[in-house]
């Protein structure tokens, strides 16, 4: 099989930065939080400071290894628990049909209804700021398209004969949705969770610029943009570093959904076949 | 029980609802299948063969539902029990096989896993001991190298492969009754023979009862003991099929007997079919009155458009559902 580029170098951008997240407490020069240095203030990027430093002296090379850490649990697992409320409300409205089916649909038009960032703003007013406020917020508003995707893929699988062959062979609902109909969508499901994930990193930076998102002093690079919009002529390093590592990440993330979609789509398969 | 006979149908009808008003897909279908014994269900495309077959199993599905009459599966009627009560049969003690191998596998799933499956689902075995026992069944199927097998995907087979995969699976619990809806007729003839042989050796070997469904009454009757012919959602013919064959009673069932290739003939098979009944099988709603038979039928006088003939007992034993039969 020909490697595709998009999943080389989407996969390469999204493996640094997992790597460099796991890694930054090794490859950091200093202290993200502890090593400020009013001494060192506002250097630009040298030998010394990398990407430079802020207006505490703070390394921002270091921060923005550690601020991978945030970005990335928070795309991870916010998009974790959407793939599982999209797929376990799609799928099931998709096989059982009738008012359950309704029902999902209703709510599905709800949620693209409302901007999930806008949605997610209100869920994070309510739990304030924070990590844990940042995954369920981000959790819970952007599982519309998964759940439309399963609940497309259940319908027409549905009337497979494999499905069939399974309830004539006497298994459960249950046992039929997990083994017979979840494997057979699990690629464009992976798919849109991969893309899903670049968004929630977008959402992320988003919401810690507008002051929501993990607490200073602890970095996460949309708190980083949002300390370093002042000085963003003075200092435009503060501003770049982080904007690149998200850019970077977001952009890795978009390119090898493409890339899953482009091997796991069974007609471009049959296409290169 | 094990004088009973294994399945008992007792003038089942099943309705057909659009919404609008409710006719029946079928009725009047009564037989009975002891332990052990092959009996087959013939009838051209339409004449509610499969639909027969899924009342039996529980799984008619809206428009189609059971309308009256009785299912008893080892002296116990099963036509009203609970959906979980059904689950519990299906697979596991009345298994079924039908057309479509190439579809009827899951396609990310190796075929081991879906033999084990049925073991981890109606005998409550560990998954280790399931795939152990899948092995087994796959070799009991003729499968070769069956430990190295049971890791392919069905991709990977052929459709007669695919076919022992399914009987693998279809047998796997040891059920009392194997229901074979056209288990071959996707498949080209020299693998439909194959198969058919393992399947009916199978089933000897471990007294599992076969309701064979199909279309052609030599296969049918090749396999079978005993044949029920139908014709638009009636039985019109029940015999032994060496009976049928020798003397049809009902003009349907000659009908289906001269259309098949004499022996030492099959050769012209392709070229020429011999005496197609003409016409078609009306569509339910097209039932028409009398016999339904009437409006293809070559001995059809009054008596036949206008009153359904009831079921007659034969001399040598069946029965036959005509006016005017030989
Ligand atoms: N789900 C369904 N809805 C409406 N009509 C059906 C359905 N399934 C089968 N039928 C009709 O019931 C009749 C018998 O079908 P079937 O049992 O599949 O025939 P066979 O198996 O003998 O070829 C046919 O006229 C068919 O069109
Ligand atoms: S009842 Fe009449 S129409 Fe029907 S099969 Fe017999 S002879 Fe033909
Ligand atoms: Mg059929």
């Amino acid at each position: 099989m020909k490697l595709r580029a998009n999943l080389v170098i989407g996969g390469a951008l999204f493996a640094l930065a997992i790597v460099v997240g796991l890694l930054a407490p090794w490859l950091a020069h200093t202290d993200p939080v502890m090593d400020a240095n009013l001494m060192n203030a506002e250097e630009p990027p040298s030998w010394t400071w990398w990407f430079g430093t802020d207006a505490q002296g703070r390394d921002i090379y270091s921060r923005v290894l550690y601020g991978a850490r945030v970005s990335l649990t928070v795309g991870i697992v916010s998009q974790l628990i959407n793939s599982v409320i999209g797929v376990a409300l799609g799928l099931s409205a998709g096989y059982f049909g009738g008012w359950w089916d309704d029902v999902v649909n209703a709510l599905t038009n709800l949620m693209l209804a409302i901007p999930s960032l806008i949605f997610a703003l209100a869920i994070m007013a309510v739990l304030g700021p924070g990590l844990t406020s940042l995954l369920i917020a981000l959790g819970l508003t952007n599982w519309s398209f998964t759940c439309r995707l399963a609940r497309a893929s259940a319908l027409s699988l549905r009337s497979q004969g494999y499905v069939q062959a399974a309830t004539v062979l006497g298994y459960g609902d249950v046992r039929i949705m997990i083994t017979q109909l979840l494997p057979n969508m699990l690629g464009p499901i992976v798919v849109i969770g991969t893309l899903g994930m670049g968004s929630a990193v977008l959402s992320e930076a988003a919401l810690s610029f507008l002051g929501l998102g993990v607490r200073p002093p602890f970095p996460s690079w949309g708190s980083m943009l949002s300390e370093a919009r002042e000085q963003i002529t003075t200092a435009p390093w503060l501003s770049i570093f982080p904007g690149l590592a998200i850019f970077l990440t977001v952009l890795g993330l978009n390119l090898l959904g493409d890339g899953l979609r482009d091997i796991l789509d069974p007609q471009s398969r049959s296409r290169r076949t | 029980m094990t004088g009973s006979p294994l399945l008992e149908v007792e003038d089942l009808r099943i309705d057909l609802d659009d919404g609008l008003r409710r006719v029946a897909a079928a009725e009047g279908i009564s037989f009975r299948i002891n332990r052990g014994e092959t009996f087959g269900l013939v009838g051209e495309s339409g004449c509610g063969k499969s639909i027969t077959a899924l009342a039996l199993i529980g799984l008619l599905r809206p428009p189609l539902s059971i309308g009256g009459g009785v299912i008893r599966f080892d002296g116990q009627e099963i036509q009203h029990l609970s959906a979980a009560r059904q689950r519990q049969l299906r697979g596991n003690r009345i298994a079924m096989i039908f057309q479509e191998p190439m579809t009827a596998l899951n396609p990310v799933s190796p075929v081991g896993r879906q033999i084990a499956e049925m073991f981890v689902l109606h005998k409550g075995k560990s998954w280790r001991e399931a795939n152990q026992l899948a092995v087994e069944a796959l070799a009991s199927v003729r499968v070769p190298a069956p430990e190295r097998r049971v890791k392919d995907y069905p991709h990977q087979l052929s459709g007669g492969m695919r076919q022992r995969v399914m009987i693998a699976i279809a047998l796997a619990c040891g059920p009392d009754l194997l229901i074979a809806d056209e288990p071959t007729t996707a498949l080209d003839v020299t693998v439909q023979a194959e198969i058919i042989e393992l399947m009916r050796n199978l089933c000897a070997e471990r007294g599992t009862a076969i309701l064979m469904i199909s279309h052609d009454l030599g296969l049918v009757a090749n396999v079978c003991r005993r044949v029920a012919v139908m014709y638009a959602g009636r039985i019109v013919e029940e015999r032994g099929s060496a009976d049928i064959f020798r003397a049809p009673s009902h003009p349907y069932t000659q009908g289906l007997v001269d259309s098949l290739p004499r022996l030492g003939s099959r050769a012209a098979l392709g070229r020429s079919r011999l005496k197609e009944i003409a016409g078609v099988v009306p569509a339910i709603t097209r039932f028409p009155d009398g016999c339904r038979f009437n409006p293809r039928c070559a001995q059809a006088t009054d008596i036949c458009r206008a009153t359904a003939p009831q079921t007659e007992g034969l001399e040598a034993g069946g029965f036959v559902r005509c006016h005017h039969h030989a």
